[in-house]
């Protein structure tokens, strides 16, 4: 059996190592659904956080992890497409570092289906694993301080959208006028954990 | 309906509930007051549930004027708060009428004061909360002069009652569970942070707090992959010196945290202004 470490964090809260972004998706899934005395339940890139409020899980947390990472694969979220305009501030950059042109750097970040990882840095910010390994560039050594809305990007390992326009340090390829967070909309986020999500060049 | 004109916001005055607990998931900041227990006692005082939407004020507290009959009390750090004139004291409800001014001056022993009305400020809610989230823009913007708020009803209010006001510490001790990112600093690094005094930065809002003092050496260099973090988590940067999250901290972060303060003393830790020392001591649950 798979086995699942499990650290304080605060005195209301655990994280728990798993050993990928899929088994934190399932183990965060299973506790989401088994603990009703969590409060939050926030998968990362290879671990899940949990909060409580004044009652301690009733569960040991290892266990239920455990159980759910030794059970039958949960089925995978849903596919988004995401219409992009690849006009981006930095795609000639990037171009520039990874060797490629820039229309190679756009066929490249359309080329493969990403998995959203965890969400993060604001309401609705998914971060995508599934980066062409040729597109692996460094975040900029000076954050911008404003990046706009929908603006679509790349960093390390990730792709993402930004939701709202925020200071960002992610190299900028293009734009797209998917709405990825509306705290209106049910759910208000547009992708979750375990979605696939394709970017398309208009 | 009675409703408060703020004459003058001051430098950062919002509207605060218990915030939006449960939502990290989606990247969504836990907010709410900064100082939960002073925005409860607030809330009792005058009769409101404890998670009524009240006025959190940094620093320097408003200047409010109530167009109707309100009933007020004060909490938090002590603003030398006036209601037309005669001294308004914390933890007692005191009955506005209508042309009333409620004048709060600087804030004493504490970052933050809080203003509570009975029946709680009606703005609308985003996601179930009315706090503003100063990272992410959710919920109402800060107060700017000229703003007016609407009370509301007070319908099926129990009465207020008065409830002592302690003072906070000079210099607080607040306790931390060690971990979960311990095991990524030098031996000893943990001795340090519960040993030092820590001086509060002016880099300091409801996000976070930078903290002053020896560097924290990590053991390897290596990068941590992003994950959850707590509010009171004490997040280490490459500078080596820890910055506190305070309630509108991102859910997820990149930087090892070799402690977590204890969720009884993260009022006080959100009472932390610049300026001010804070230590640390070991605590297991």
């Amino acid at each position: 059996m798979t086995r699942v470490e499990v650290r304080a964090a605060g005195d209301r809260g655990a994280l728990l190592e798993v050993a990928d972004n899929p088994a934190a998706v399932r183990v965060a899934q299973a506790l989401r659904r088994e603990l009703d005395e969590l409060v939050d339940v926030v998968p990362g890139h290879r671990t899940v956080l949990v909060t409580w409020a004044r009652d301690a899980p009733a569960a040991d947390l290892a266990t239920v992890a455990e159980a759910a990472l030794a059970g039958a694969p949960v089925p995978r979220g849903r596919s988004v497409e995401l219409s992009v305009r690849y006009d981006g501030p930095d795609l000639t950059a990037v171009a520039g570092l990874t060797g490629l042109s820039p229309e190679e750097v756009v066929a490249r970040h359309c080329g493969t289906v990403y998995d959203v990882s965890f969400l993060g840095f604001q309401p609705g910010f998914g971060y995508l694993l599934g980066l062409d390994e040729r597109l692996v560039v460094p975040r900029l050594d000076e954050p911008r301080t404003r990046v706009p809305a929908g603006t679509v990007a790349i960093a390390g390992p990730y792709s993402g959208v930004y939701p709202r326009e925020s200071p960002g340090g992610w190299r900028l390829l293009g734009r797209t006028d998917a709405v990825l967070f509306d705290a209106a909309r049910v759910p208000p986020a547009l992708l979750a954990p375990g979605d696939r999500v394709t970017f398309v060049a208009q | 309906m009675t409703s408060l004109a703020f004459l003058r916001a001051g430098p950062l005055t919002t509207v605060q509930d218990l915030g939006r607990p449960g939502l990290a998931h989606l990247g969504v900041p836990p907010s709410g007051a900064a100082d939960r227990s002073a925005l409860e006692l607030g809330n009792r005082v005058v009769g409101n549930d404890p998670d009524a939407a009240g006025l959190e004020a940094s620093l320097v507290g408003p200047t409010v004027r109530f167009d109707g009959p309100a009933v007020v009390a004060l909490a938090g750090a002590d603003a030398g708060a006036t209601l037309s004139g005669r001294r308004v004291v914390r933890g007692e409800a005191v009955v506005a009428v209508s042309g009333d001014v409620l004048e709060l001056g600087r804030c004493i022993g504490g970052a933050r004061a809080y203003v509570c009305v009975r029946g709680g400020i009606d703005v609308e809610d985003t996601l179930g909360s009315r706090s503003t989230d100063l990272l992410t823009g959710l919920g109402p913007a800060p107060l700017r002069d000229g703003h007016v708020l609407r009370i509301g009803s007070e319908a099926g209010l129990p009465p207020p009652r008065a409830e002592p006001v302690v003072a906070a510490p000079v210099e607080p001790v607040l306790r931390v569970v060690p971990g979960p990112r311990h095991d990524w600093f030098a031996p000893g690094a943990l001795d340090v942070l519960l040993s030092a005094v820590w001086g509060v930065t002016p880099a300091t809002n409801r996000v976070g707090i930078r903290l002053d003092g020896p560097s924290l050496e990590r053991r390897t260099a290596g990068e941590l992959l992003s994950e959850g973090m707590v509010t009171g988590a004490l997040q280490v940067p490459p500078s080596g010196r820890p910055i506190l999250l305070l309630v509108d901290h991102p859910t997820t972060g990149g930087y090892p945290v070799i402690a977590v303060v204890a969720t009884a003393d993260l009022s006080a830790a959100g009472q932390l202004a610049p300026g001010d020392t804070v230590r640390f001591m070991a605590f297991h649950p």
